[in-house]
């Protein structure tokens, strides 16, 4: 083999790195021998299901604090669920990352408000919303609902104003939508199956 | 899917098509992996493009983006004309000796009954000759000329190789070569299972293609077989569970329909969904179609709900027409909608033709956004500069933007595709003020709620009388939406043959549908979640994965619907004495000692129904077979037939070149002024597709730090050969146009894009990945939408997002 | 927290030997077994999610790799090569990166800086940054191109084969994560087995060059590949064929010593030099790349 000059530098500073160094003064404490602490160790474990496709993968999220009064439990790592049938402890690439949608800077924090023609956002409060919303839509409702067709038949319908539902959210949670969005007589109504 | 995720190991084969399971599904797509470690099984991909699967297949065969029904309907030809079908299979458990009305036609790529100024079809003689006994006529020994075997036979030899080749681009050998590979699953103890998803669905004719494949497995003998099955792999967590609960314009939970503005009499409504058997000694399950209705009503409406008022059918909305989100937004376009709730959904990005959407949502009085995340509908009315170039002064809609939990936040089950409704459990706090979709809803429907108490209005009938009976009004529990959802009995449920024994005492919850009553004594808002939550606790919750079978059933995890079953048309799996096709897979068998259907899964059969009584697998069906012929029940005909794309590379359609009406689905629903909107291939010579990657889930994960890193901006995909011939290199920024807008990404050139010879001409492909945006942490972009066509399927309008055309050039 | 398993049988710049009494450590490794890899990238992810990295969002430069190479925050990267080794058939390899947990470690070897580097005697390879003086010579000593400088604390950071959960018993991050059941781990012995079985499955689907990259030059490793192609490991993102140390590292316990005796003045500027400014220069591999 050939040595070169810059080589042969290097090797020169680097055979005097590991003890000159330390003559200097510039010598790490003593080799503690020791991995990194186990981050989990404590940690609150619960188990979900992951939001993303429909695999329906098993997930433990682990939280901070032990669900003691004082303690806001903080999720710290999510992992798959070993226990689960499916997917077995894996995650795909976004289920391996869930902790960062939990976390994104980008989720809503509070109710916002945009006035017609305006370019920004207004925060406003949870009752203001919904006063404001459900007047809207009964204004709506009482004006455009039709009782009957041109028929005369009964079709208690409400076609001016629609719902689009989350195909991401809970059967609870689409149950209940379903139930609202009919007893208004919607018919403008559809989820996420077609796109 | 028919069958499971776990299921998939139990396979011989798989068909990839029409998906992309390693790429969206990557968790599910282990048990390929499995099946091909454990059991030697291959991997079949056929795809527009060399994908993540198809990485990992034994073979793989491209296809021009559109084309599928060509593909499918060569392998029928193909197994027909090579009798490699399963026959025992097809001529008991199908509808290959039904006689089909003599007035039915097909013919220069149109089927009977077809009205081309209203573009659809008068389906009356789409159905079987009926014999005077009003049972279906059929001839067993498949001679009759009209026999659906006979028909399919003469409808699908059209398909040669040849012609599978012109219209797919697909080499002939590796058409054959697959062709070969799935004809070995006719064999009785060889299955194949068909994992497909938005890459059928998202056609003009993603119905039909959806369909062919079923077709192509029945052939088989592969549906209601382990390791068989047609297997939808469904986009969101959820997609299932919605579908299930109804949450579509026409349905009504648990697949029950809304009637029609016509349908105005009770009695008539119920009939016609309660389906008589069509042959001797079939089951004809929806025939207790009142039983569900009723019960949901009464989860409904309660009290409010009697016989007397037909159980409160005049407050269920009518339908005009479809409302399908195209219509809406046609609607909403034509000033026609004045308020729209988009909760957990992005329109702005996941709708067609962003330039009509967002014109369309300018027009509304109201929006309403519920999302934990800020999403772009939700600023639809804000400057992005180029990536959403709009003026809000110009822009006059309120818009509410409301913060929900997400799934760490909250308790509650989602069904996946293999139909398990899983239970999670909440983990932590929502940040700031979010709050969770129920008590959002809450909110407004009880502001409502007051407002028509205090002050009248239109109709306030079903709005006052909506059940609401939670502990705590403001938020309506997730337990006790479960609940009422799995149904109780209102009065004591007694069993019919012994009206002295009490099934189910008033007020406790039910153990299933079968106990659901039409007399209102039982309340279940979603007949098929029945049981779910019975008085044995959550099954949603259940977490026993012991797997005594060793086929994967775990029948102690979770919940499956129906029933905890979990493979579809079990009955099926075993030949017509009751005996299973393959023992090794066995399902379910007839145990003639105790006179029941026993084995690894709850038979999807009348339990107690012996061999010998006639019955049929396909119990939901009034013939008591699967049907290969589709009878009414398809709107672009009862055969599927290939259609090209409504913007496709060919000027007329091989199958029926000399018939302009048949280029493209004539069924399909096309809003005027949006004919013009199609792009010709003069202009726009290349096809292109839109998919996801692995990286990504839709216009979620763009705000997610770590999807970010590892797939950070917005790229096409394109062929070398293209790539040479519009002198593209890897890394530059190229401009793709269809005639409805353009973007601008980073061009990935790559052998994974072939060019196709189709219709003799050289075809290249554009790749389109949908996940960028204007909103997020990963690099901004266009909304691939901008580029995609407002037309949908024939049958359920779901947008044509996998087949168009654009142009590409240098930028 | 040191549990059997985590003894320490060798320590950079350390010439005492370690303790040797008890009895072997079961051997660990990883497989990664290429022919079933999707390049879905949930090991990155999980490797980011675990050590508490997170990389820059960059561009897409016309690629499917991203991040495009290691870094400090990236321990592991997907390299995707599209290849036709037999004409008219496209496979899309896609390859794992990352450190490679070599029984010969040539990063350990050549790092100057006592303890910054240690092999447990379940063969995981680990740096302890507390040590590192960042003086790049891992890198020159790696013949995988391994390890990174951290422009942030310029320390050289690497996959630790998440030492921390396989000293609480549990598997490595990336390994519980890869949905295809790509990535394994167990007891080397077990790896070899299991390996043997896929390569006799691809064999059978018509791969009769696959096998087990476990290369000999750097004493085994305890990351191994199962390669569809294993007479070509470079098709796979130029994977090395016969890996060695580099003879720089050799240099370091044969020449090095006799030298720093006069060389000391000189070498002892150049190291404090490193070990207050950045990693290794560019210019330095370049030139190790020609000789």
């Amino acid at each position: 083999m050939q040595v070169t000059r810059r080589q042969f530098f290097k090797i020169c500073a680097a055979g005097a790195g590991g003890s000159s160094l330390a003559v200097l003064g510039f010598a790490p404490d003593e080799a503690l021998a020791e991995v990194r602490e186990f981050k989990l160790a404590r940690a609150t474990e619960t188990r979900n299901t992951c939001p993303y496709c429909s695999v329906g993968c098993g997930l433990l999220m682990y939280s901070l604090g032990d669900k003691a009064k004082n303690a806001h439990a903080e999720i710290i790592h999510i992992e798959g669920d070993p226990d689960h049938p499916v997917n077995r402890g894996t995650l795909c690439p976004k289920g391996a990352g869930l902790l960062d949608f939990v976390h994104s800077p980008n989720r809503l924090k509070y109710p916002e408000y945009r006035a017609p023609g305006s370019k920004e956002w207004q925060r406003i409060s949870w009752d203001d919303a919904f006063s404001r919303i459900a007047k809207l839509m009964k204004a709506d409702r009482d004006a455009n609902f039709e009782a009957t067709n041109k028929d005369g038949a009964t079709v208690n319908r409400w076609l001016t104003t629609g719902m689009l539902a989350a195909s991401a959210s809970s059967n609870e949670t689409g149950y209940l939508t379903h139930k609202v969005a009919r007893s208004l007589g919607m018919l403008a109504f559809d989820n996420q199956a077609r796109v | 899917m028919t069958n499971h995720w776990v299921d998939i190991k139990n396979t011989d084969l798989v068909l990839i098509m029409g998906g992309n399971a390693a790429e969206a599904h990557p968790c599910g797509f282990k048990w390929v992996t499995e099946a091909k470690a454990h059991r030697k099984a291959r991997l079949i991909v056929v795809d527009p493009r060399f994908t993540r699967s198809a990485a990992v297949s034994d073979f793989y065969a491209p296809i021009r983006a559109g084309s599928d029904i060509a593909f499918l309907a060569g392998i029928i030809n193909y197994l027909l004309s090579n009798d490699k079908i399963h026959h025992e299979y097809v001529n008991s458990y199908t509808d290959f000796s039904f006689l089909v009305n003599d007035a039915y036609t097909f013919e220069n790529g149109l089927f009977s009954g077809y009205n081309a100024e209203k573009r659809n079809y008068d389906k009356s003689t789409w159905g079987y000759q009926i014999g005077e006994d009003g049972f279906a006529k059929t001839d067993p020994t498949l001679q009759h000329p009209r026999c659906v075997y006979q028909l399919m036979k003469a409808h699908y030899s059209r398909y040669t190789p040849d012609m599978v080749s012109t219209i797919c681009g697909t080499p002939k050998e590796a058409f054959l070569k697959v062709c070969q590979m799935i004809a070995e699953t006719s064999a009785p103890n060889k299955t194949m299972t068909i994992m497909y998803a938005l890459g059928w669905t998202q056609h003009s004719q993603g119905s039909q293609m959806i369909r062919t494949g079923a077709m192509v497995q029945l052939l088989l003998g592969n549906i209601g077989v382990a390791g068989g099955g047609m297997n939808a792999l469904r986009g969101h967590s959820n997609i299932q569970g919605l579908t299930d609960l109804g949450l579509l314009s026409n349905l009504l939970p648990g697949y029950m329909t809304l009637p029609g503005e016509k349908e105005l009499d009770y009695a008539t409504y119920i009939d016609k969904r309660a389906t008589k058997p069509l042959r001797p000694g079939q089951l004809s399950y929806w025939q207790n179609y009142g039983k569900f209705h009723v019960s949901t009503m009464k989860a409904w409406f309660g009290d409010a709900a009697t016989v007397e008022n037909n159980w409160c059918f005049d407050w269920l909305p009518k339908l005009d027409k479809p409302h399908d989100i195209l219509q809406v937004f046609e609607d909403m376009n034509n000033g026609q909608v004045n308020g729209y709730v988009c909760q957990g959904f992005n329109p702005l990005a996941s709708a067609p033709c962003k330039v009509k959407v967002s014109g369309a949502m300018a027009k509304l009085k109201f929006l309403v956004t519920i999302d934990p995340l800020a999403t772009e509908t939700s600023e639809f009315w804000q400057n992005h500069g180029e990536y959403n170039d709009v003026d809000p002064a110009k822009i006059q809609t309120e818009v509410f933007r409301l913060p929900s939990t997400c799934f760490a936040e909250e308790d509650g089950s989602l069904v996946n595709s293999g139909r398990w409704l899983q239970w999670h459990w909440k983990g932590t706090e929502p940040p700031g003020d979010a709050k969770s979709d129920q008590e959002i809803l809450a909110g407004i429907f009880l502001k409502i709620r007051d407002l028509y108490k205090k002050d009248g209005g239109a109709f306030p009938d079903p709005v006052l009388n909506l059940t609401w009976k939670h502990k705590i009004p403001a938020f309506p529990s997730p337990e006790e939406l479960a609940k009422e959802f799995s149904g109780k009995a209102l009065r004591d449920v007694t069993d019919p043959k012994d009206p002295t024994k009490v099934l189910v005492k008033a007020g406790e919850q039910i153990n299933g549908f079968a106990e659901l009553r039409d007399d209102g004594s039982t309340a279940c808002g979603c007949w098929i979640f029945a049981g779910a939550w019975s008085e044995k606790g959550n099954l949603m919750a259940r977490r026993d994965n012991s797997d005594p079978f060793g086929i994967g059933q775990t029948l102690n995890w979770a919940f499956a619907w129906p029933a905890n079953r979990r493979i579809l048309y079990n009955r099926a799996s075993c030949d017509p004495a009751g005996k299973p096709y393959d023992p090794t897979r066995k399902l379910i068998a007839w145990d003639a000692g105790v006179g029941k259907w026993t084995g690894s899964d709850i038979p999807d059969f009348k339990p107690d129904s012996a061999p010998e009584e006639g019955m049929n697998p396909f119990i939901m069906n009034p013939e008591g077979v699967a049907r290969f012929f589709a009878v009414d029940k398809m709107n672009d005909g009862p055969f599927p037939e290939h259609y090209e794309p409504f913007e496709s590379p060919l000027a007329a359609n091989p199958m029926s070149p000399n018939n302009p009406v048949a280029r493209a689905c004539p069924a399909a629903r096309v809003f005027k002024g949006d004919w013009e909107t199609f792009g010709k291939p003069d202009k726009f010579p290349f096809v292109a597709t839109t998919y996801r990657l692995t990286e990504h889930f839709h216009y979620w994960t763009k705000h997610v730090k770590s999807s970010a890193i590892i797939q950070p901006e917005q790229f096409v995909e394109i062929g070398e050969e293209l790539a040479k011939e519009k002198g593209i290199d890897s890394g530059d920024h190229v401009r793709v146009k269809s005639n409805r807008g353009f973007i601008v990404a980073v061009a990935v050139v790559t052998k994974r894009l072939m060019s196709l010879t189709v219709g003799g001409k050289k075809t290249h492909t554009v790749g389109i990945p949908i996940h960028w945006g204007f909103l997020g942490v990963a690099k901004n972009g266009y909304l691939t939408n901008t580029l995609t066509p407002f037309v949908g399927d024939a049958n359920t309008q779901t947008p044509e997002f996998k087949a168009f055309l654009v142009d590409v050039e240098k930028v | 927290m040191a549990l059997q398993s985590l003894d320490i049988t060798a320590r950079s710049a350390t010439t005492t030997p370690s303790p040797s009494a008890r009895g072997e450590a079961v051997k660990v490794a990883k497989l990664i077994d290429i022919s079933k890899c999707i390049g879905c990238k949930a090991c990155q992810v999980a490797c980011m999610q675990w050590n508490d990295l997170r990389d820059e969002v960059g561009t897409n430069v016309g690629v499917y790799d991203n991040p495009r190479d290691l870094t400090d925050q990236s321990w592991t990267v997907m390299r995707f090569s599209e290849v036709e080794v037999e004409a008219g058939r496209l496979e899309w390899l896609i390859r794992k990166d990352g450190c490679m947990h070599c029984a010969d470690p040539g990063c350990l070897k050549a790092c100057p800086a006592p303890g910054a580097i240690v092999q447990y005697a379940n063969g995981i390879v680990d740096f302890h940054e507390e040590n590192c003086i960042g003086c790049g010579y891992c890198i020159t000593g790696c013949p995988f191109n391994i390890p990174r400088i951290s422009k942030k604390d310029n320390k050289a950071y690497k996959c630790t084969l998440c030492s921390d959960r396989v000293a609480v018993g549990l598997e490595p991050a990336c390994v519980k994560i890869c949905p295809t059941g790509a990535i394994v781990f167990g007891s080397k012995d077990d790896m070899i087995h299991h390996a043997e079985g896929r390569i006799e499955d691809l064999k059978e689907r018509g791969y009769s060059k696959a096998a087990l990259y476990d290369p000999p030059g750097v004493g085994g490793t305890h990351v191994m590949y199962v390669l569809q192609h294993g007479d070509q490991p470079e098709l796979y993102a130029n994977l090395p064929k016969d890996p060695h140390i580099s003879p720089l590292v050799g240099l370091w316990k044969g020449i090095t010593k006799p030298l720093m005796s006069f060389g000391v003045g000189l070498a002892v500027f150049a190291g404090f030099f490193h070990y207050v400014t950045a990693g290794p220069k560019k210019v330095e591999d370049e030139e190790e790349a020609k000789s």
